[in-house]
C-alpha cells in the first residue's frame, strides 16, 4: 500500500512538474533564437515556408501579450518547421532530377 | 576450377559491357542540351493528350478536353481581357515626358515581337524577360517602373501579346555558358519541390495536367506562358507572369521570390524555350 501510495506520488509529481514551472521571457528568448537561426538558414537556401513566417509572428505576439509557454510553442513549431524546409532543399539538389522528362 | 574461373571472366565481361553501354547515358544526362529537353518535353505532352492539336495546349485547361473548349470559344466571344487590351494599347502608344515611347525600346517598334521574349542577353549575361524590358525602358525613360504583378504591366503585355497573337514561340539560347546555365537553372527551379504542400511546378503541370485542383482544372506546362498575360475569373483581373509565379509559390506554401529574381527569369526562359514552336496566344482567360 505504501509503496503505491509512494509511486503514484512520484508519477503525480513527474506529470505535473513541467506544467506547473511557467515558461519565463529567457525560454521564450532562446525558443526564438533558435527558430530564427533555423528559419534564416532556410530564407539563405530561397526555401522558405510561410508557414514558419506566420508561426514566428504567432510567436512574438504571444510573447508581447506576456503569454511565454503560448510563445515558446509556437517558436518551437517555427524551428520545426524551418528545419523541414532546410531538409527539403538539401534533398531536393538532388532529387529534382528525377522528376525530369527526358 | 576452370569453370569458375571461366564464370568469373564471364560475369566481368558482362559488368563491362553493361558500364560501357551506361556510362555514355550518365553523361549525356547530365549535359545541357536544350533542344533535347525540348523533343522530350513536347513529345511527353504529345503522347499523354493525343487528341489534342499540339496548337492547342496553349490553352491551358481548355485545351483539355471537349467541354472546355467549348467554354474557352464561348468566352472568346467576350474575352474579359479586352479591357486590359485596349488600356495597354493607349498605354503602349502615350509618350512619356521626354515625348518618347515604348515602341522606341524594342525591335520593330515592339510590335509582334512577344515570341522572342524571354531572350538571353549576352553583354549582362542574363535571361531578360519583357516585363523586365518594359520596366527598364520606362527607367530609360525618366518614368517610374510598374509594379510586375499589377495591372498596368499586365495591360501592356497584353497588348504586345495581342500584336503577335498567332506567331509561334522563338526562343533562342545563344552559344554561351550562362545562357545553358541560365536555362539548366530554371529546369531545376521547375522540377524542384518547394513550400510545406511539397510541391514542384511538375507536380501539378507534369504530373496532373487535366485533372482536378479543388475546383479548377489543371494546366499542361506546355504552352503554359503562351497565353500570358492571362484574366482569371479567380482574381477578377488581370495577371502577368510574376504574378502567377508568385501564386504558384504561395500556394504550395513557399515563400514567394521577389518578381524578377533570377529564378523566376530562369524559369520563364526554360518554360519559353520548350514551348518554342508553339502560337503565342496571349491575352488569355482562365478559371
Amino acid at each position: 500500500m505504501k509503496r503505491s501510495c509512494l509511486l503514484a506520488i512520484l508519477f503525480a509529481s513527474t506529470v505535473a512538474l513541467p506544467s506547473a514551472h511557467a515558461a519565463t521571457e529567457a525560454d521564450y528568448k532562446a525558443a526564438y533564437a533558435a527558430a530564427e537561426a533555423a528559419s534564416k538558414e532556410a530564407a539563405g537556401m530561397r526555401n522558405q515556408w510561410t508557414v514558419t513566417v506566420s508561426a514566428l509572428a504567432a510567436a512574438r505576439k504571444a510573447a508581447d501579450g506576456g503569454d511565454f509557454d503560448r510563445a515558446i510553442a509556437a517558436a518551437k513549431e517555427a524551428e520545426a518547421l524551418a528545419k523541414a524546409s532546410i531538409f527539403q532543399a538539401t534533398t531536393e539538389k538532388e532529387a529534382w532530377k528525377a522528376m525530369e522528362i527526358r | 576450377m576452370k569453370a569458375r574461373l571461366s564464370l568469373l571472366l564471364g560475369s566481368l565481361g558482362a559488368a563491362l559491357v553493361a558500364f560501357a553501354l551506361a556510362a555514355p547515358r550518365v553523361v549525356a544526362a547530365d549535359k545541357v542540351d536544350p533542344a533535347a529537353d525540348a523533343k522530350a518535353f513536347q513529345n511527353f505532352f504529345f503522347q499523354k493528350f493525343p487528341n489534342v492539336k499540339h496548337e492547342d495546349f496553349v490553352n491551358g485547361p481548355y485545351s483539355m478536353n471537349e467541354d472546355m473548349k467549348r467554354q474557352w470559344q464561348e468566352k472568346e466571344e467576350f474575352p474579359p481581357y479586352e479591357f486590359a487590351l485596349d488600356a495597354g494599347k493607349e498605354m503602349f502608344a502615350t509618350p512619356f515626358k521626354n515625348g518618347k515611347t515604348y515602341a522606341d525600346c524594342f525591335p520593330n517598334g515592339g510590335i509582334g515581337i512577344r515570341q522572342n521574349y524571354p531572350y538571353f542577353d549576352t553583354k549582362e549575361g542574363k535571361v531578360v524577360t519583357l516585363e523586365l524590358a518594359l520596366n527598364r525602358c520606362r527607367e530609360a525613360n525618366g518614368e517610374a517602373p510598374y509594379s510586375y504583378v499589377k495591372d498596368e504591366m499586365a495591360s501592356l503585355t497584353a497588348y504586345m501579346a495581342f500584336t503577335s497573337r498567332g506567331k509561334p514561340m522563338d526562343i533562342k539560347i545563344p552559344d554561351d555558358p550562362r545562357a545553358l546555365a541560365a536555362f539548366e537553372n530554371g529546369k531545376r527551379y521547375f522540377y524542384t519541390r518547394r513550400g510545406q504542400m511539397n510541391f514542384s511546378c511538375a507536380s501539378c503541370h507534369v504530373q496532373s495536367p487535366g485533372e482536378r485542383i479543388r475546383a479548377e482544372i489543371l494546366a499542361p506546362a506546355l504552352g503554359i506562358l503562351n497565353a500570358m498575360p492571362i484574366y482569371r475569373s479567380e482574381w477578377s483581373g488581370m495577371g502577368t507572369t510574376s504574378r502567377r509565379f508568385v501564386t504558384c509559390n504561395s500556394q504550395t506554401r513557399a515563400v514567394p521570390l521577389e518578381p524578377q529574381s533570377d529564378e523566376y527569369r530562369d524559369v520563364e526562359y526554360f518554360l519559353s524555350y520548350v514551348a518554342n514552336g508553339l502560337p503565342i496566344s496571349g491575352p488569355g482567360a482562365r478559371p
